[in-house]
C-alpha cells in the first residue's frame, strides 16, 4: 500500500430508492475489506433508508429512468402499480443475481465498523425521531461528516 | 499452480460483490502470518477484485486458476 493512498471513504446518501441504496453500502463495506474506513451520511431523502423496517421495502421508480430493462414510456411508467411493478421486477432480478438484501447489507456493515450518520437537519425538516431510526447510527450534522471527509478521504455522493 | 497447499479453504461460489472479498478479508484476519488461503469464486468480478484487494491490503495473491466457471486464488498473508 502506497504512502499517498486514501484511507477514509465517505460517502453521502441522498435518495431513499431502491438503486440509490445499493451503491453506499457495497462500497463502503468493501473499503472496510480493504482495510479503509468508511463513513455513509444519510441526508434528505436517503435518510429513509435508516428508517426501522424499511430498507427492504425501498422502491425503484421507472419514471424518467430511461436505463430500466423494462421499456415503459412515462405516460404509462406514471400510472398507479408502476412502481411496485418495477420493485418486484428489480428485487427479482438482485436475487438471481445472489446480491444481498440491503438488510444483510447494512448488518455487514454495522458489523464492519462502517459509521452510518443521520442527518439531524433532515431529521428535523421530515420530522423524524431518534426512535424512528434503526439502532446502531450516529446522529450527525455536515461538520461530523466534513470532520471524517476531510482527512484522506475519497468523497463520493449518490 | 494446485500444488500449492492452503490451510485454509474459502468457497465463495454464489456469491455476488462485495461478499467474496469481505469473507475473504475475515478469513485472512483469523490466520496466521505465512499462512495460505485457497478462496474459490464464480464471481467474473472476483478476478480483478481479489488482484485489487491484494494491492491495497498488502497480502500476496500466490496462484490463480480457474476450474470450469470457478475462480480459485491462492493467497499467502505476508503481514
Amino acid at each position: 500500500m502506497s504512502e499517498e493512498s486514501a484511507k477514509r471513504l465517505a460517502i453521502i446518501a441522498t435518495h431513499g430508492t431502491l438503486d440509490m441504496a445499493y451503491p453506499p453500502f457495497i462500497l463502503s463495506t468493501a473499503a472496510v475489506a480493504m482495510e479503509m474506513e468508511a463513513a455513509i451520511f444519510f441526508t434528505f431523502f436517503g435518510l429513509e433508508i435508516l428508517k426501522k423496517g424499511k430498507i427492504d421495502k425501498l422502491k425503484v421508480s421507472p419514471v424518467a429512468n430511461p436505463a430500466m430493462p423494462m421499456k415503459i414510456p412515462n405516460i404509462i411508467a406514471m400510472l398507479p402499480g408502476m412502481t411496485p411493478l418495477a420493485t418486484i421486477m428489480m428485487n427479482s432480478w438482485m436475487r438471481k443475481a445472489k446480491v444481498p438484501k440491503l438488510s444483510e447489507l447494512l448488518e455487514t456493515a454495522l458489523d464492519m465498523g462502517v459509521r452510518l450518520i443521520g442527518c439531524q437537519m433532515t431529521m428535523d425538516v421530515m420530522g423524524v425521531k431518534k426512535e424512528d431510526l434503526i439502532d446502531g447510527i450516529e446522529i450527525g450534522g455536515a461538520a461530523t461528516f466534513l470532520e471524517f471527509a476531510s482527512q484522506n478521504a475519497i468523497t463520493l455522493s449518490f | 499452480m494446485s500444488d500449492l497447499k492452503a490451510d485454509l479453504t474459502l468457497d465463495n461460489s454464489g456469491l455476488s460483490c462485495p461478499m467474496p472479498i469481505i469473507k475473504t478479508k475475515k478469513a485472512m484476519d483469523g490466520m496466521k502470518v505465512g499462512e495460505i488461503l485457497k478462496m474459490i469464486a464464480t464471481d467474473p468480478g472476483s478476478v480483478s477484485d481479489i488482484q485489487a484487494w491484494v494491492k491495497k491490503t498488502g497480502q500476496e495473491l500466490v496462484g490463480q486458476e480457474t476450474e470450469g466457471n470457478k475462480f480459485v486464488f491462492y493467497i499467502r498473508k505476508v503481514k
